[in-house]
């Protein structure tokens, strides 16, 4: 490549929190890393704003110790992480640094200024060639692959490179490090560039080197009834998980981390508990993927920026998240990403914002939190790829907000950008109706698994279910004429035995798709019945009754006999109180 | 050994502005004037312009005052002679004997890495039947216990601080009443539990910024225990002064605050206090229970919300009692399978039991006619309040779980309690007790 500048260095000339403020000498770029020395250590940081000679910087690590004068060293690189075989099953934190991999070194504790290669450079891989010398190729384009646990992992142009490049060599299949030159090819100018294993790429920008973006319209299942049916995402859609403490939100995302049905998993603890990250950590290994029959841990990769680790690097940390999704795209995969919880990091934004002195938005957040929002959603997608497959990204967000109240400016800028709204309920929660998942404030634009008309169907029945119940409140039970009775009593049948599901439950916990359209079929078809009830009493009886058929349907696997002989008494018990003539 | 600096340019508030070099940030250093000395750390660095927050509050320091800095960061003298001492927001001995002897710890040291992390395995029995049978208190959780000003929090710290089977308390106080703070030493005394006790304590009437330091001095202490391999319970009252104190600190500061005048980054400053609960796979553990004190007994107040985001679950206290509803220890089912094999049962259904109570109650107080069976509920609700729920009673778990069954027993008959048979058989009381019809 050409011939770069001298590295730039600088002096400290102010700390404040993790900012510090810095007089350069040479040329820096905003966003570009620098290192501060205290004593033996390097300390990592980020240039966030330039003024004159000098330029601000947040660290990411505690900045206690530092002092006016100390020396910086800027590296002339944008914040990036590398990408090649190995990601997957890794454990990093939220600058790509492999948590297990630290722990042997320093132990117990997380030691500033510690930093380790995100991939292994001893672990060698059996690399196959798929070009020939002379093959003309672009960024994105693979050059060969290499197995990666369950997938064959492609080895490509870096994405950055502009135009069209020659090959110029390329290596026979052969088992090597992620340091090994396997390719060889030759730009525009005719200049050489070697392209290894792996590849660097600055984690604030998206990976473009793709054909073209289409829009989302395959179904992500995730096996829960009242997302998959009601409130569904699409692959490489987007969606927000708004709510209170305690509604349920990262049960709701560790399901869907286990259940998704797509390629890979990244799930990005961004500044919530450790201990939920641990459970994530410990079980996953152990556990079955029904899809693969292997560890689930084999599609998963964890980056774990937890409540007290460094807040700057918990900004870092989503995007981090979102590159290594991006390029498993790139390899026509299906990734899922979760993110619990963007209230964090909006917060991380927020405290660097204090610190810079910003003229602060609402509730103190930036003015460009909407805009930081909304680019980082915008980088889920379905994309065709050069070579015609299809890969996408889906990004899940989980969102708490201040007091449960979705008002406020991080679930607002949020639901401007996403495609799907499933907003928890503490009222639900406290019920114990799980997923809490509110069935009537929550909305997707994303099309069901089952058919739209039976759904339109069942939320209107929800609705007019719930009025009822709120007038019945005034008026009492007496006051009610029976039919409404009903419709609140086939509200509450669809809420028991379809909307709430019982996560811990084999066959209840996972509502397959098939399952999810036979099911909701038999339950649209006792929704719409016109059924006829003497009293008030007869009608409760009997979908007490029907409940208690329908929760125990609920847990028969579906190709057992029972399933049928139980959904067949259902039905007839449905059937026998269907109006007969013209009496309704 | 260092240099001395003379003249201060700028006070307001608790900070103070000198002209220094070669100055740490984070570094503490001594403000000298008269006979007075006081601490003070430097929070922000600016050329030379250097920040000193004074821990004594910046009231009479003159302008001429000599400030020296120490070279290092805020730490704490540790050692086994910690047990049994007081001191105050600073790491001062509050309780006359001379100061500690032993080397010093860092305070608001690195975290731990998630990946060291280990499910957790244990509980922390407390004695207290509303904590260990219905919200098992488990090593290495975070909890508060969200409360208001009026009920009775602080003895049931004081309660918890007895009973609980783990090798070393350590208890903050941050904005304590000097009579609550007495309380807590009597008591603590009088039991002989001291001796296994370390207090830091800044009461009231002590200058706000040394609040700031106490979760952090019984943390890092706290942290030194485990790693010796104590199990060790930190005791935290009242939180909600400790946000106080960071609000009154940054807005001192000129930062621009968020919700309610907190500073924007209370989230993570809580969190890094709370998440310093960990269960080390190969040492001890630390276990945080913390008082947070609801102003207008608004759960949704900053203090109270952020704290439920961070913490592992919550007990509410209110009328004196730890509420059943809304109570909730997220761990507990790592442990409750484990302690009996009907714990986890009869948990769910004294509970599912006493809600159906209470709707009796409020079916009552409206005037319905009740049942017999309501009135089986209502001498359930009684039995459960009486036997279990009055806070000043200890019983073991075992013990505890027994009187669920002999409450259930006096109340119920067998099938009406919707226990499993085979639970029934086992642990059904084989007489009624004769207290109560």
């Amino acid at each position: 490549m050409t011939d770069s500048p001298p590295l730039s260095t600088g002096t400290i000339d102010g700390v404040n929190g993790n900012l510090i403020r810095v007089t350069f000498d040479q040329p820096v770029r905003l966003n570009e890393v620098g290192y501060a020395r205290l004593s033996e250590k390097h300390l990592k940081a980020e240039i966030v704003r330039i003024r004159g000679k000098q330029c601000w910087l947040q660290v990411f690590e505690d900045t206690a110790g530092l002092r006016v004068g100390d020396a910086i060293e800027f590296s002339r690189d944008l914040l990036s992480i590398e990408l090649g075989p190995g990601l997957l099953t890794s454990i990093y934190d939220g600058l790509q640094n492999p948590l297990p991999q630290l722990a042997e070194k320093c132990g117990y504790f997380l030691e500033r200024g510690e930093y380790i290669d995100g991939l292994d450079r001893t672990k060698t891989w059996a690399f196959t060639p798929s070009v020939k010398v002379g093959d003309t190729i672009h960024a994105g384009d693979s050059v060969g692959t290499v197995p990666e646990g369950l997938f064959t992992h492609r080895i490509m142009v870096p994405f950055g490179w502009r135009g069209a490049f020659t090959v110029e060599e390329i290596s026979e299949a052969q088992t090597c490090t992620i340091e090994t030159v396997v390719a060889k090819v030759k730009d525009a100018k005719g200049e050489l560039r070697s392209i290894k294993l792996y590849q660097n790429w600055p984690v604030k920008k998206a990976i473009q080197a793709y054909e073209e973006r289409l829009r989302p319209t395959e179904n992500m299942t995730t096996q829960v009834r009242i997302l998959d049916t009601f409130f569904p995402v699409a692959r490489g859609g987007t969606y927000c998980i708004p709510g209170p403490f305690g509604a349920g939100k990262t049960v709701l995302q560790q399901i869907t981390s286990r259940r998704a049905d797509v390629d890979v998993v990244i799930i990005a603890a961004c500044g919530e508990r450790a201990g939920e990250v641990v459970e994530t950590l410990r079980e996953f290994p152990e556990l079955e993927d029904p899809r693969t029959g292997k560890s689930l841990m084999e599609r998963t990769l964890i980056i774990c920026n937890t409540s007290s680790m460094p807040v700057a690097s918990r900004e870092a940390s989503v995007y981090t998240a979102v590159t290594i999704a991006e390029y498993y795209r790139q390899m026509g995969l299906h990734v899922l990403l979760l993110a619990d919880s963007t209230s964090r990091w909006a917060q991380a934004l927020r405290e660097l914002s204090g610190r810079l002195e910003e003229i602060p938005g609402e509730e103190a957040f930036p003015a460009y939190l909407e805009s930081v929002i909304a680019s980082f959603y915008e980088r889920g997608g379905v994309v065709r790829l050069r070579d015609g497959t299809i890969g996408s990204v889906t990004i899940g967000g989980s969102v708490s907000p201040a007091g449960g109240n979705f008002e406020e400016p991080v679930t607002q800028s949020t639901l401007k950008v996403v495609g799907a709204f499933h907003g928890l309920s503490r009222e639900r929660s406290d019920q114990r109706r799980y997923p809490a998942v509110d069935p009537l404030e929550s909305w997707s634009k994303y099309p069901s698994l089952v058919d739209a008309k039976k759904v339109d169907e069942s939320r209107k029945i929800l609705k007019a279910g719930r009025d009822v119940e709120q007038m019945m409140k005034v008026v009492g039970e007496e006051g009610t004429a029976i039919k409404d009775f009903i419709t609140y009593l086939k509200a509450d049948f669809l809420d028991e035995v379809y909307l709430q599901q019982d996560a811990f439950h084999d066959v209840d916990g996972s509502t397959s798709a098939d399952r999810q359209q036979h099911v909701f079929s038999v339950i649209h078809f006792i929704l719409t019945a016109n059924l006829a009830f003497k009293t008030r009493d007869e009608a409760r009886k009997s979908f007490i009754h029907w409940q208690q058929i329908a929760k125990d349907w609920n847990r028969m696997p579906m190709e057992s006999e029972d399933f049928k002989q139980q959904e067949t008494k259902l039905t007839d018990a449905v059937k026998a109180c269907i109006a007969t003539g013209e009496e309704n | 050994m260092q240099t001395r600096y003379h003249g201060i340019e700028n006070i307001i508030g608790n900070v103070l502005m000198l002209r220094a070099t070669d100055v740490g940030y984070g570094d503490l250093a001594e403000v000298r004037y008269e006979d007075e000395v006081s601490l003070a750390q430097v929070i922000q660095l600016d050329n030379d312009k250097v920040f000193l927050q004074v821990f004594s509050g910046g009231r009479g320091i003159p302008t001429d005052a000599t400030v020296r800095f120490l070279g290092h960061g805020l730490n704490v003298p540790f050692s086994d002679e910690l047990l049994g001492r007081i001191f105050d927001g600073s790491g001062r001995p509050r309780d006359g004997r001379p100061e500690l002897d032993a080397d010093p710890v860092g305070v608001a040291g690195p975290s731990v890495n998630p990946s060291q992390r280990i499910i957790p395995r244990d509980m922390v029995r407390t004695g207290i039947p509303m904590i260990d049978v219905f919200n098992t208190l488990v090593q290495s959780q975070k909890l508060p216990i969200f409360s208001v000003a009026g009920e009775p929090y602080n003895p049931l710290l004081a309660r918890i601080a007895l009973q609980a089977e783990v090798d070393v308390i350590v208890l903050g106080g941050m904005g304590l009443k000097y009579d609550d703070y007495l309380t807590f030493r009597e008591t603590l005394e009088d039991a002989g539990s001291l001796s296994r006790t370390v207090m830091y304590v800044h009461t009231a009437a002590d200058p706000t910024v040394e609040c700031l330091f106490v979760p952090d001095l019984c943390l890092a202490v706290a942290e030194q225990f485990a790693l010796q391999n104590k199990r060790v319970l930190v005791l935290l009252t009242d939180m909600t002064n400790y946000a106080d104190a960071m609000k009154e600190i940054a807005i001192t500061m000129e930062k621009i605050p968020s919700n309610r005048g907190y500073p924007g980054d209370l989230y993570s400053q809580l969190a890094a206090r709370y998440e310093k609960a960990v269960d080390f796979a190969t040492a001890g553990s630390i276990t945080i229970l913390a008082v947070t004190t609801m102003p207008g007994d608004d759960v949704t107040h900053p203090v109270p919300d952020n704290t439920g985001y961070i913490t592992e679950g919550q007990f509410y206290l209110r009328n004196g009692r730890i509420e059943p509803f809304g109570s909730l220890s997220r761990l507990k089912q790592f442990v409750n399978d484990k302690t009996r094999a009907d714990h986890r049962k009869i948990m769910d259904r004294m509970i599912q039991l006493y809600a159906s109570y209470r709707s009796t109650e409020e079916k009552r107080s409206m005037g319905f006619r009740l049942t017999e069976w309501d009135h089986k509920l209502v001498s359930f609700g009684k039995r459960f309040e009486s036997d279990l729920m009055d806070l000043e009673k200890t019983i073991h778990l075992e013990e505890a779980l027994d009187s669920c069954w002999q409450i259930l027993a006096d109340c119920f008959e067998k099938d009406e309690t919707g226990m499993p048979s085979d639970l029934i058989k086992e642990f059904w009381p084989k007489e009624r007790s004769e207290v109560r019809g």
